[in-house]
């Protein structure tokens, strides 16, 4: 017998799945019960209260930004040990390379960082993340502090795959976009395929640590008028 | 630069285009000297490929001479003659370094489209729509090769165009179908379609150490290339195969059978005429008339070898046929570069003069009559070579 979406759901909750994916205990799930991927961050990192003192969200309105927030997740396998893979992705200036949306990130110190994304009619958002938790080879996890034009979080996790076939990359995002006209530009860019955007995002990746170089055909010829 | 573009079901036309450059480090440019039609640009000039756009570059058998390296590209030099694998491969990731080289997982910009077509992408491959890829193809007078650096295979001097360009898809596609009979000693091995696949796989069946080929077509000049050889003959208009099979194998029929004709299969039956009418409305992406004659007829436990390429979904496979016989199934898009080297060596050594297959020469500029007369089979046309 297989079991119906509704199985799965009632028998692995959302709350407790992440929590160990994330790899946290207690913490993790006392920071998912206040609604968010950000709660359960902030738990692991062990300042969770006191952050959220600092973004003035109230654990209500985070529940119910959280009903309208994008929370998207991949992995791809990437032929290659894992502390490479955590070395090139903690240098979050290159992510731009890879991450078609981003702008630009610029880093400020040890925890503190400035990211640019481009939005839809050549506009762009822009925000400050802080690292918030990061485990040498394993994890990083970042969210984005008080301000931000789109409240976001997430983490990169790297595993090692059975049999030598490489890492396991794990990427897990949720932006929360405020509401009204830029809200709504943003859900759509970032709404629009989410999953496939953050797919392609890993799939460069991979390219780039296996491959070298992402593939394309931008700028080869064609027979088009 | 002149090129084969592609501009809608049985719509092609030599077009100038601008020149390729080169745009990633593992690159190169080659300037074409030969390049094929292959029986698969069939499917594109039927239209039966999805994911085609107007405009774009044919041709995945083409050689030249290297003319412009990207910066990483240390292996070969400018003016280099090289024949190009038709699957673009990084050479670095699990299924490269598994010799598995078409299924590559870096060389498909366009991977999410296959994926959703078929839960995972194979490699990118010239010319060859875009979901695989969106890649310029190389009926053109230059080609940008990506990872040339694995790519690229050097000719020696002292070999024709002819004798080397099918080492870029047909003869390693026959010779992996042959592999992929599971070839063993007394083996008779039936071949459905004599077309140049089928063509090489008949040669390579028997360099496998195939016992007999029986090969299985209605056109008299491919059925008279296959006796040439050496296999046996069926034409499908005049007898049922699966009934000869069975007398020409006494009863048990043959120990691997190869469908090399993909899904645009003709037939006789009422079958095949179900799959003309569904294909034509767009009900069934493809004809697996072949297909199912191969299953059936097939011995017990015997190999099913699939190098005819399909596209989506088929229609009214007999399943039961295959599992209760205890069939193995093997295909896949052909593993290019495992074969350059060993081919090329049976070639030098005169094992097998390629260029037999070859009926047609022409310039490049009468690509779209080559197609026309290949695919209406014209002429005795088996095997398009064109001329930039």
């Amino acid at each position: 017998m297989t079991s119906t979406p509704e199985d799965k759901q009632t028998s692995q909750s959302g709350t407790e799945r992440w929590a160990s994916l994330i790899g946290g205990g207690a913490l993790v799930l006392l920071g998912l019960r206040q609604g968010s991927l950000r709660g359960a961050l902030m738990a692991l990192a062990g300042g969770g209260l006191v952050y959220h003192g600092a973004t003035g969200q109230s654990g209500i309105q985070e529940a119910v930004d959280m009903n309208q927030g994008i929370r998207v997740e991949k992995t791809v396998t990437i032929n290659k040990p894992a502390d490479e893979l955590y070395r090139y992705w903690h240098d979050f200036e290159k992510l731009p390379t890879f991450m078609k949306h981003l702008k630009s990130v610029q880093v400020y110190d040890a925890k503190r960082s400035h990211w640019i994304a481009n939005a839809p009619l050549g506009t762009s958002v822009e925000w400050d993340a802080d690292i918030v938790t990061d485990q040498e080879n394993q994890l990083i996890a970042w969210a984005s502090v008080a301000g931000a034009d789109v409240d976001n979080s997430g983490f990169v996790r790297f595993t090692p795959a059975p049999g030598g076939r490489g890492t396991e990359v794990k990427v897990v995002l949720e932006y929360n976009p405020p509401g009204g006209a830029i809200g709504a530009a943003i859900a759509k860019l970032f709404g629009e395929e989410p999953e496939q955007q953050a797919g392609d995002d890993l799939r460069r990746f991979k390219q780039l640590m296996e491959a070298g170089e992402i593939a394309t055909t931008e700028g080869q010829p064609s027979g088009r008028k | 630069m002149k090129a084969v573009c592609w501009h809608g079901a049985k719509d092609v036309r030599v077009d100038t285009v601008p020149d390729p450059k080169i745009i990633n480090p593992r690159d190169a440019i080659v300037k074409i000297t030969s390049t094929a039609i292959c029986g698969s640009d069939l499917h594109l000039y039927d239209g039966f490929i999805p994911t085609m756009q107007s405009g774009d570059i044919l041709g995945h058998e083409f050689m030249g001479e290297v003319v412009e390296l990207g910066s990483a590209v240390k292996n070969v030099q400018v003016g280099d003659r090289v024949v190009v694998p038709f699957t673009i491969s990084c050479g670095n990731c699990f299924f490269c370094k598994k010799d598995l080289w078409s299924l590559c997982d870096n060389s498909n910009p366009n991977a999410w489209m296959a994926e959703k077509l078929m839960g995972h992408s194979p490699a990118g491959l010239f010319g060859y729509s875009h979901m695989m890829g969106g890649y310029a193809g190389g009926q053109a007078e230059y080609a940008r090769v990506p990872f040339a650096d694995v790519g690229l295979f050097k000719i020696p001097d002292g070999l024709t165009d002819e004798q080397v360009l099918f080492l870029t898809d047909i003869f390693p596609t026959g010779y992996m179908a042959a592999e992929n009979c599971n070839i063993q000693p007394g083996d008779i091995v039936a071949i459905w379609g004599c077309g140049p696949v089928g063509q090489f796989a008949i040669r390579s069946a028997y360099m496998l150490g195939a016992e007999r080929v029986i090969a299985i077509d209605r056109v008299p000049e491919r059925l008279q290339m296959a006796k040439a050889g050496k296999a046996e003959v069926i034409n499908y208009e005049e007898v049922d195969p699966g009934e000869a099979l069975k007398e020409m194998t006494g009863g048990r029929g043959p120990d691997a059978c190869m469908d090399a004709v993909g899904m645009e299969a003709h037939g006789t039956g009422p079958d095949s005429f179900y799959d003309q009418v569904k294909q034509a409305v767009r009900l069934e992406t493809d004809r697996p008339t072949a297909l199912r004659q191969v299953i059936v007829a097939c011995r017990k436990g015997g190999s099913v070898s699939i190098p005819g390429v399909y596209g989506g979904f088929l229609d009214k496979i007999p399943m039961g046929a295959a599992m209760n016989k205890a069939l193995t199934f093997k295909s896949g898009q052909t593993h290019v570069h495992r074969y350059l080297r060993p081919l090329l060596e049976r070639i030098q050594n005169g094992e097998i003069d390629p260029s037999f297959v070859v009926t047609h020469i022409m310039p490049m500029e009468q690509a779209p009559q080559g197609y026309e007369i290949f695919k209406h089979k014209k002429d005795n046309c088996i095997k398009v070579v064109l001329k930039p």
